[in-house]
This record gives C-alpha cells, sequence and structure tokens, in this order.
C-alpha cells in the first residue's frame, strides 16, 4: 500500500509558538503555506464531528496578521481592497478581497475595525507576505505585521460561546455576528471576532504569544476538542466556503466565485481593479462556481475531471473535492459555464479512471440545524 | 516508528504494508487487508473501491482504492490468485479498516495461483524490522 501526495518542501518550515501543546495532544503535522502545521490529533472525520457536534479549537496562527493604524489608515485600506471599509462601524468586521487590475483575485481577506482610526487585516499564510507588502506600499509605517507576536485560534462549534464566555467573559457571548472586540485577558490583549471559516458560530482570537498557551489550555480544559487542518478543510467545503489557491485565484474573479457581497462600487471610490470589477458586473457572466455533490459512492477530488454525461467529454476540473463526514457523501467545486451551472444539472467526474455522478446542488452542502 | 503498532505473528507481510493470513482449512486461501501501520497512515478511511469477486489480482500490482478523509491510496496484492470473497461490511463501515485491520476490517480472500509467492513475504519480526527502520 503506498500514498499519494508528496511530502513538503526542503525549505526551513515556520513553527507554531504552541507546537508543543499539539505535540502533547499527539498531533500529526504538514507543512502548510511554509508552516508546520497539525493536520490532525485523534483523526479527520472525529475532529469534524466534535466540530459539528460540540466544539473544536484550531491554532490559526499561520495566517497573516496586520494591524493598520492612522487618520489615514481607512483611506488607504479602500484603495487595496474590494469591499468599502468606510462602511464598517467600531467593532465590526467583514469579508474582502485584493484584486489585481484585470479584476483577479489576489487574496482574500477578513478586516476588522478595532477603533475609529485602528484596523486588523488577516490574510491566507500562502499569500501574507505579498499582502503585507501590498499594504506597507500603499500605507508605509501605517501597517506592522504581527504575526509573529501574536497566536490566533478558531473555537468552533455549537457550545463554542458558551466556552468562549466561561473562559473570555460574558461580554463575548453577547456580540452579533461579524462583531469584534479587545478584551483584557490575563495580561495582555484578546481580540475576539465573532467569526469562522467552518458554518458554524464561534469565534476567532488573535492573542500575544505569552498568553497563547494559557488560552489554549484554558479552552482544551473547557472541553474543546483539538482540530487540524484536515478537518478545517472539510468543514470549510461542506460550508460552501472557498479556499484562497483552490477555488479562487488571480484567474477568477468575485463575481464568477459567487463573492460579490465582497464588492462594493456604488461608492464610486477607486480601488485596484475597480474599473474591471465595473466592466465585469454589466457583462453577463460566462462561468460560475458550482456546488457538486456525488450521487454514487466515491471520493472526488481536486483537480478531477468533471465531464458532461455520455460520454460528452470533459467540461471542468473540481477546485475543491472531499468526502463529506457529516453528508457522507463526496462534494466538491468547479467552475460550470452559467447554462450548465443549474442545481439538478447532471455530470460525471473522472475518479481515477471511474466516472462518479455528481449532481448540482445549492450552497451550502452543509446548514447548521437552527435552534 | 513513533508509535506501537500491532504486529500479530501469526501473518505474513508485504513491503507496502498489506497482511495475508493463510487460511489453515484451505491453505491456497489467504486473507488480505491493510496493517496497523497502514491504517494509521492513512487515517480514517470513507470509502473503499475492492475488486470483485471472480477478479484476478497480480502480486505487486494496485487491486483496489483506499479513499481516507484525506488521501487516497492504493492496495497492493500480496500474491497472484482470483478473489474469492469480499468484505461486504466495508461498504456502509469502512471505519472497520481503522477499528480493527486485523479483523473485521479484512478486505478481500483469494485464492492463490503460486503458494511458492509466500516466501517473497515477510514474517512479523521482518515486518518489525522493516517499521523501525521507516
Amino acid at each position: 500500500m503506498t500514498e499519494e501526495g508528496g511530502s513538503g518542501a526542503g525549505r526551513r518550515l515556520r513553527q507554531l509558538a504552541l507546537r508543543d501543546r499539539h505535540e502533547a495532544l499527539g498531533a500529526r503535522f504538514a507543512p502548510f503555506s511554509g508552516w508546520d502545521m497539525p493536520l490532525q490529533y485523534q483523526g479527520i472525520v472525529g475532529e469534524h464531528h466534535a466540530v459539528r457536534q460540540g466544539v473544536g479549537v484550531f491554532d490559526v496562527s499561520h495566517l497573516g496578521r496586520a494591524r493598520v493604524e492612522g487618520s489615514q489608515a481607512a483611506a488607504l485600506l479602500r484603495s487595496v481592497t474590494t469591499f468599502d471599509v468606510n462602511r464598517l462601524a467600531v467593532g465590526k468586521a467583514h469579508y474582502s478581497l485584493y484584486c489585481n487590475e484585470a479584476g483577479g483575485i489576489e487574496d482574500d481577506v477578513f478586516i476588522y475595525r478595532l477603533a475609529g482610526e485602528r484596523w486588523l487585516v488577516v490574510h491566507n499564510a500562502s499569500n501574507a507576505d505579498q499582502d503585507f507588502d501590498r499594504l506597507r506600499s500603499v500605507s508605509g509605517d501605517m501597517a506592522s505585521e504581527i504575526t509573529a507576536e501574536t497566536a490566533m485560534l478558531a473555537v468552533q462549534g455549537p457550545e463554542a460561546m458558551p466556552l468562549l464566555g466561561s473562559v473570555l467573559g460574558d461580554e463575548v457571548t453577547k456580540l452579533e455576528l461579524r462583531s469584534c472586540v479587545e478584551l483584557d485577558w490575563e495580561g495582555g490583549t484578546v481580540t475576539f471576532a465573532r467569526t469562522g471559516y467552518t458554518g458554524e458560530d464561534g469565534g476567532e482570537c488573535v492573542v500575544g504569544v505569552a498568553q497563547a498557551a494559557a488560552l489554549w489550555d484554558a479552552l482544551i480544559q473547557g472541553g474543546a476538542s483539538p482540530v487540524g487542518l484536515g478537518a478545517r478543510d472539510t468543514l470549510r467545503l461542506e460550508a460552501a466556503l472557498p479556499l484562497y489557491g483552490n477555488d479562487i485565484d488571480a484567474a477568477a474573479g468575485p463575481y464568477e466565485a459567487g463573492l460579490g457581497f465582497a464588492v462594493t462600487l456604488d461608492d464610486g471610490a477607486y480601488f485596484t481593479g475597480r474599473d474591471a470589477l465595473v466592466e465585469a458586473r454589466e457583462r453577463p457572466l460566462v462561468r460560475r462556481l458550482a456546488h457538486l455533490a456525488a450521487r454514487g459512492r466515491g471520493v472526488p477530488r481536486a483537480g478531477y475531471a468533471v465531464h458532461a454525461l455520455d460520454g460528452g467529454g470533459p467540461v471542468t476540473r473540481l477546485t475543491s473535492g472531499s468526502f463529506s463526514p457529516s453528508l457522507r457523501l463526496g462534494i466538491g467545486m468547479a467552475y460550470l459555464p452559467v447554462e450548465l451551472a443549474k442545481p439538478g444539472a447532471r455530470f460525471e467526474v473522472d475518479v481515477r479512471g471511474r466516472m462518479l455522478p455528481v449532481e448540482v446542488v445549492r450552497r451550502p452542502f452543509y446548514r447548521k440545524s437552527r435552534d | 516508528m513513533k508509535a506501537d503498532f500491532e504486529i500479530p505473528d501469526n501473518l505474513l507481510y508485504s513491503e507496502e504494508h498489506e497482511w495475508l493470513r493463510r487460511e489453515e482449512e484451505n491453505p491456497d486461501e489467504g486473507t488480505i487487508g491493510i496493517t496497523d501501520f497502514a491504517q494509521d497512515g492513512v487515517g480514517d478511511v470513507v470509502y473503499l473501491e475492492l475488486p470483485a469477486e471472480g477478479d484476478q489480482v497480480t502480486a505487486g500490482e494496485a487491486c483496489g482504492e483506499i479513499e481516507s478523509a484525506k488521501t487516497v491510496s492504493d492496495l497492493y496484492a500480496p500474491v497472484d490468485g482470483e478473489v474469492i470473497a469480499v468484505n461486504g461490511d466495508l461498504e456502509d463501515q469502512p471505519e472497520l479498516v481503522n477499528d480493527s485491520p486485523y479483523g473485521d476490517g479484512w478486505m478481500i480472500r483469494v485464492r492463490m495461483a503460486d503458494a511458492s509467492q509466500l516466501a517473497d513475504l515477510l514474517d512479523a519480526s521482518a515486518y518489525r524490522t522493516l517499521l523501525e527502520e521507516h
């Protein structure tokens, strides 16, 4: 029996501040975007269910974090991101994009307004260096990278908010979705936001490295299961949240990716890519990121070809694909011509030579139960 | 080797981490699965694509696929032979491969074409040495 897929690159990997905590919990590590990251602890499926049914904690300190501060910070952020940050009240956060002049997506980011003139921007690890350069190029010394001096923990699941309330204080449980607050905690500051990447309730905490272990320990002792990148991927895919580098990249635009909500055009303000996006908005879409669910046994994976039925030949390739532990079937995403990307439309995925029937479904694949 | 993996004495092993148990009552038949080390490495098994009864398998060639939450791996046949039984329980309970790799997680039974091929497999102590070198 042999396993497919390569091991990591040879260059030196960055290590998490909480690496000893992960090792003590039996983590297996894998290289990801230049970091040595916990892939799993007890097992991907069990960790996935822990987040859907209870609460899980993820160390996502590999995400790039930048603080932007100053009277011109809002205007400068507006000039490089698609969402009009001026409409964020203090204590609010929003998903946004960096685009290039052609309207292609250079990264997807989260922007938090911590105070009137103080912002936190969270980048993907794979783009963190170029993203920070982008911020620095427009804001100079107003932008400071805080990735190394902080850790970031995501706490997700139906039991996440009660746990976070008991650890950080009741104040956090009163926050609305996509709201953020800075808290004094154990002699340091925790920046907490009610955001996440799993489709579950919960939040994300940015904490100084001096307090990171205490926060991790309190969450674990409070009942959170440690969750690695393996389950982070199955959870985000079930929630139909795109992954940069898979489902979106510089060759994809916001509208075809279903990310129009991250683009503000009506304020008239310039930002990189605006002209291209104004044009894109007026043109009919050619393709759309579609959501495919298997209608047979088998696991579709990223890169597999999607074929038209009855030997109609390849149409596209999956940008993501996995077994869905919650639905117990294969799911994936792919860009399809808009006229074909209709719910109910059938295709076949070439799973290493066998054809797996799939059907276009509405997003998300999995929606948390409402209580 | 990171952990203590179970390596039963009464089985034969391939270098690709399959095990084969020779059936006492029918010595030309062998039951095949993947080892404790292998199931640990692939992680949570979510789906198996196994050969069908009557299929011929060839030593050293892929005869099935093991889909785990994170990856897909090939199942290699340790010997030549004809598939005479397939573990149907794995269709609905693929996790048996993780829970009981040498028991309820068995995969296929073959009628061996040439029992002399067994000499090419490893005994438990040789397989343990292979893992220690891993």
